[in-house]
């Protein structure tokens, strides 16, 4: 009995070990990073810092704002292209395909998901790149010639061609989470309103995304979070310049890739600490837009429990 | 000689004197020969019977005779099944199933489930609409339809001030005369049942009864149940199902009180089941 109890305790001190020491880990990382950037951010000054549009080391002028708004671009741009489709995947693997198609389908969209990051890159640079070149841009602007976010000359990378690439290896994280998602519905919904004279179209749209939308948001937070974070393969695709991007056609930046680029080039300790900022400002930016969206999914959730 | 061949040859020469004048009563529903499977189990065996129009029909036998099988065959829920299959004929006046749009037969044919299952994301109101909502046809008039099928379902005095709240804050019985509303209110020429009670404490699952014998004379029911008395208080006609094929079917009077088959005695007097 006595042996069981201090067993009993001993398991509840790991638990709460391995509790406290992920918060610890994530506030030793925000320390660090805010100590770090902190001689940016009195140098240039906290919003010059986050607005500004110059990025010129030699000069001691350090400006966010480009690769912020390539972050944001290039995530939302990869949301926009990978929920629909990782949905419509989901949606067939659940509801649609034969369970012996369904399975090895799923395993290789898992597998999609493991595939590093630097594989799509090449992947990017040598297959992608060149179809936004020589298709996606000429069609798109022969279609929609006066568009400005569709001018421009055609170079291939740039914001566009990092969104898609993006779009790419969220899917499979979205489409997995919205799998399960629906996977974990009772057959008593289908079979109600199939009963009801539904037809498969109308089940999923009616009773199973309202049903899973708390769930189905979950799956675009993750894909959000891969996004914003995915460096090497948004690097290798998206031009690498430090300008706010005209077209979605337009090089451009990204936080993660200025840090992981720039790093080892680093000549002073300033731009070593600007370095750190755009690392707070990509910590920053990711805890706001996943805080938001936590809330999203409570309101749904709260919406009928 | 000549004759013994004749007669081999031709079945149903046989059975004459078994052939009854045709019933007074219009059948809703023709079950001939019907098999269903999920793979390679039949779970239904050459299964042929007859149900009358605007009566409550009720379905007994041990659990796994394939009562709720031949019940989901009656609306084409069956097939929705991966790996089922069906042979065999099903008519609904007259008109073989199959030639139909399961859609258009799942709307004649409306069903009630052995478990609540009212829909978590939408209201009392909207669960009722339901039928409507999902298939984007808009009612004339909404209102009328929602209190008319709550009323058949006995639960417009309970729910009316409660219209827009979930329709999962109900209580279970009160979840499954949603359901019975939710199909009602399509206005069904057929109801099944698939023991809608078995979730059910005592008192509601009298209310559930006494609603389907109101509404049967408007809509032809058929009730699955593992519990004879239920069968014995609601229904008119009583099929008896043993191990997958059809033992007996007859006025439930008659199945209850001078059964034709021992089986059928065995079962309802608790021998077995």
């Amino acid at each position: 009995m006595t042996r069981r109890v201090t067993s009993d305790t001993a398991f509840q001190g790991v638990l709460v070990f391995a509790g406290v020491g992920g918060l610890a880990l994530l506030g030793g990382i925000a320390w660090v990073v805010g100590t770090m950037s902190e001689d940016a951010f009195r140098h240039v000054g906290f919003w010059r810092f986050l607005v500004g549009t110059t990025w010129d080391p030699v000069a001691g002028e350090f400006g966010a704002w480009p690769a912020l708004l390539g972050t944001l671009l290039t995530s939302a741009l990869a949301l926009v292209l990978a929920l629909p489709l990782g949905f419509a995947v989901a949606v067939f693997l659940n509801e649609v395909a034969p369970a012996r198609l369904a399975s090895p389908l799923s395993a290789l969209v898992d597998l999609l998901a493991a595939v590093p990051s630097v594989i799509y890159g090449l992947w990017g640079l040598f297959v992608l790149a060149p179809a936004v070149r020589d298709h996606v841009q000429p069609a798109l602007q022969a279609v929609l010639p006066d568009l400005p976010f569709f001018r421009g000359p055609p170079l291939g990378v740039g914001v566009l061609c990092a969104g898609v690439l993006l779009a790419v290896m969220v899917l499979p994280v979205v489409t997995s989470v919205a799998r399960e998602v629906l996977r974990a519905l009772p057959d008593s919904f289908r079979e109600a309103a199939l009963a009801l004279g539904a037809t498969r179209f109308e089940v999923v749209r009616r009773v199973l995304f309202p049903a899973a939308r708390s769930g189905l948001l979950g799956a675009g937070v993750l894909g959000l979070g891969r996004a914003l974070g995915e460096t090497m393969a948004v690097t290798m695709v998206i031009g690498n310049r430090h300008d706010v991007p005209d077209s979605l056609f337009a090089p451009g930046y990204t936080l993660a890739a200025v840090i992981a680029n720039e790093f080892s080039e680093a000549f002073s300790p300033l731009y070593l600490s600007a370095l750190a900022g755009l690392a707070a400002v990509l910590m920053g930016t990711t805890l706001i837009l996943n805080a938001g969206a936590r809330l999203l999914v409570l309101h749904a959730r709260g919406r009928w429990s | 000689m000549t004759s013994a061949i004749h007669e081999g040859l031709v079945p149903g020469s046989i059975p004459v004197g078994r052939d009854a004048p045709a019933p007074a009563r219009r059948n809703k529903i023709e079950v001939v020969e019907l098999t269903a499977r999920y793979g390679n189990r039949e779970a239904i065996t050459g299964v042929t019977l007859s149900i009358p129009a605007r009566t409550v029909t009720a379905i007994i036998g041990p659990s796994g005779c394939g009562k709720s099988t031949l019940l989901r065959c009656l609306n084409r829920l069956h097939e929705a099944t991966p790996g089922a299959g069906v042979s065999g004929r099903i008519l609904l006046d007259g008109r073989d199933l199959r030639a139909e749009d399961p859609i258009v037969v799942r709307r004649r044919v409306g069903m009630v489930f052995q478990r609540p299952n009212p829909f978590p994301t939408m209201s009392v109101r909207d669960n009722v609409l339901a039928g409507f909502r999902l298939t984007g046809v808009r009612p004339r008039s909404p209102e009328e339809v929602v209190e008319r099928a709550l009323r058949r379902a006995a639960l417009w005095n309970e729910v009316k001030d409660a219209l827009d709240r979930p329709g999962t804050s109900l209580s279970g019985g009160q979840q499954q005369r949603l359901c019975i509303a939710r199909a009602l209110a399509v206005e069904p020429e057929v109801l099944l049942m698939d023991e809608p009670c078995s979730a059910l404490d005592p008192v509601a699952t009298a209310r559930i009864e006494e609603l389907v014998r109101e509404v049967a004379p408007e809509v032809t029911v058929v009730m699955v149940t593992h519990n004879m008395q239920q069968a014995a208080r609601v229904s008119e006609r009583t099929a008896f199902l043993y191990l997958g094929r059809l033992v007996e079917v007859g006025d439930t009077a008659t199945i209850f009180t001078r059964p034709a088959e021992r089986l059928t005695e065995e079962y309802i007097t608790g021998r077995f089941g």
